[in-house]
């Protein structure tokens, strides 16, 4: 197996780690969804996880954020294996974590400024209008100042990522967890998704872990990339090495060329009839 | 291609009845989590400093018993007349029709009233429970829950479980009331027993113990109820149409449950008290 450890490679000499997964595995039943996967994040840097649809970048994302469980293997999130750690300690780590999910996932029972201020309620004592006064910035930073009292179903989907983007940073976070930012929306309002990521790179100095299959995103703010191809990691590095990389598959993914057939009907019948 | 063989009647049976078993246990497992979190969310997580959504909680109410005030009110209303009319026509018989307002009282309380609200309830509450949580689930917002470190059981459920422990026995109450006076309305109208008659013959047939008994039974169905609509939401994973079908199965299973709550009960203050 492959080890993709960036601070070993010339490119990596001197960047600080934020994220590291060493020999993940894990099952959906009994199949093996990640097979023994070993790959670290820089620190404050846009990663983007891609491959396929089904090679297991939603289930990586699900365990980096902690709602699943690895069969095997380690997970450091700021030096601490959060695969081990009991649900008190996660949600301390998780608090130091924003995600958005693919479609926003707002209360749809709570306006955009109570989405907004649920972490905050929850997990500080500050007083309304302090609060208040926050929900307005966090807004303000993904242009959605004036919607405080809409609800989400009032949105567009562009508008709800924001939204949910705004929850997602309500407590400052140091790592923000993006699972298929572009996915349903159009091509301006994708890129306009873009670059709001690529300033809170700059300006917060976030660790930005994105999972996508949208090519252009890819190329417009990832600092390192990690491909997955049915559960293993065949590529992680920087973005400049994955253009040039000569495996077929990855080749296939950037070219944007359709897959071989997998099976003739006789190997369908067979897969169906279990032999 | 190889040769696939049926499997015999007794491997399928033996497979069929073992999954089943296996389903079963699943099901206890995490129902029995489920009610651990609520009551731990409910009590102890108020002791420190995690308190109840009070405002949610308030909004649930609402939601569970006051709009469900008419439904009750008509049902309960007929459920009275109907029960006074059986036992008019027993009653009449041997002359002591006077009795039909002990009939009516009593069964009301003990047991029509309780159960009556429950089974409104669990089509009411129950479903909506079920479908809120489910649509959640389906929508990643339990999980958007859980990664801003927030239990989503304390969130959810236990602002519904307080809701109904206060909701469900006042609805009863409100059930037990009207049924009571459905009865009296058709006695005095078409059985001709003189209003003050049949208010005496009530106050005096009932007994403090059987208006209790019927709200201890309505505080636990109001528990089984939020229990079995929270667990069907949370049990959804796939599609919308799963939604719909957990939905269905949060109102029979909850309804079931009342049954076999409600004969537990009854069983147990026919011998105990």
């Amino acid at each position: 197996m492959e080890n993709f450890e960036f601070e070993q490679c010339e490119y990596g000499k001197g960047m600080e780690t934020a994220i590291e997964i060493i020999g993940l595995k894990s099952h959906y039943g009994d199949m093996e969804v990640l097979k023994d996967i070993t790959v670290s994040m820089p620190k404050g840097k846009i990663t983007t996880i891609v491959g396929k649809s089904g090679s297991g970048k939603s289930t990586l994302l699900k365990h980096l954020i902690g709602l699943l469980k690895p069969t095997k293997g380690e997970i450091l999130i700021g030096g601490k294996d959060i695969s081990v750690l009991r649900e008190e300690e996660l949600n301390e780590v998780r608090k130091k974590m924003g995600v958005l999910f693919q479609g926003a996932a707002l209360l749809n029972s709570l306006s955009v400024s109570d989405n907004v201020a649920l972490p905050i309620r929850e997990h500080t004592r500050l007083n309304e209008s302090t609060i208040h006064i926050m929900v307005h910035m966090k807004l303000d930073l993904v242009g959605l100042s004036g919607f405080e009292n809409f609800y989400p179903s009032q949105l567009s989907g562009g508008m709800k990522k924001r939204a949910g983007l705004a929850r997602a940073m309500a407590l400052d976070p140091e790592f923000l967890f993006f699972d298929e930012p572009s996915s349903g929306l159009d091509p301006v309002t994708a890129a306009g998704l873009d670059k709001l990521i690529l300033k809170l790179r700059d300006v917060f100095k976030i660790t930005i872990v994105v999972v996508t299959h949208e090519l252009p995103s890819l190329f417009m703010i990832s600092d390192h990339v990690i491909m997955l191809d049915s559960g293993e990691a065949i590529f992680a590095g920087p973005l400049d090495e994955l253009k040039t990389a000569d495996d077929p598959r990855i080749k296939m993914f950037l070219e944007r060329r359709p897959e071989e057939e997998t099976y003739s009907p006789d190997d369908y019948l067979r897969v169906i009839a279990g032999d | 291609m190889g040769v696939w063989k049926m499997p015999s009647k007794t491997e399928s049976l033996s497979g069929l009845f073992g999954r089943r078993v296996m389903f079963f246990r699943e099901d206890i497992h995490d129902i029995s989590k489920l009610i651990n979190d609520t009551f731990y969310g409910a009590f102890i997580s108020p002791l420190k400093g995690k308190p109840i959504r009070f405002r949610a909680s308030i909004s649930e109410m609402v939601k569970t018993g006051y709009d469900a005030v008419p439904i009750v009110a008509v049902i309960s209303l007929f459920l009275g007349i109907i029960l006074a009319l059986q036992a008019a026509y027993q009653l009449r018989r041997v002359g002591a029709l006077i009795y039909v307002a002990n009939l009516v009282g009593v069964s009301i309380t003990r047991e029509l009233g309780p159960i009556v609200t429950a089974i409104i309830v669990s089509g009411r509450s129950g479903s909506s429970f079920a479908a809120e949580i489910g649509s959640m689930k389906f929508e990643e917002e339990v999980d958007a829950l859980v990664t801003m470190g927030i239990n989503p059981v304390r969130f959810l459920v236990v602002p519904k479980l307080v809701a109904m422990m206060i909701m469900v026995p006042a609805l009863t109450v409100f059930s037990d009331c009207v049924g009571i006076l459905g009865g009296f309305l058709l006695s005095v109208s078409a059985l001709d027993i003189h209003p003050y008659n049949y208010f005496q013959q009530t106050v005096n047939s009932l007994l403090i113990k059987d208006i209790i008994t019927g709200l201890m039974k309505a505080w636990a169905f109001g528990i089984v109820i939020t229990i079995i609509g929270a667990h069907e939401g949370f049990k959804v994973k796939g599609s919308a149409a799963e939604v719909g079908r957990r939905t269905t199965s949060a109102v029979v299973a909850s309804i079931f449950l009342v049954i076999i709550l409600d004969l537990f009960f009854t069983a147990l203050f026919y011998y105990f008290t």
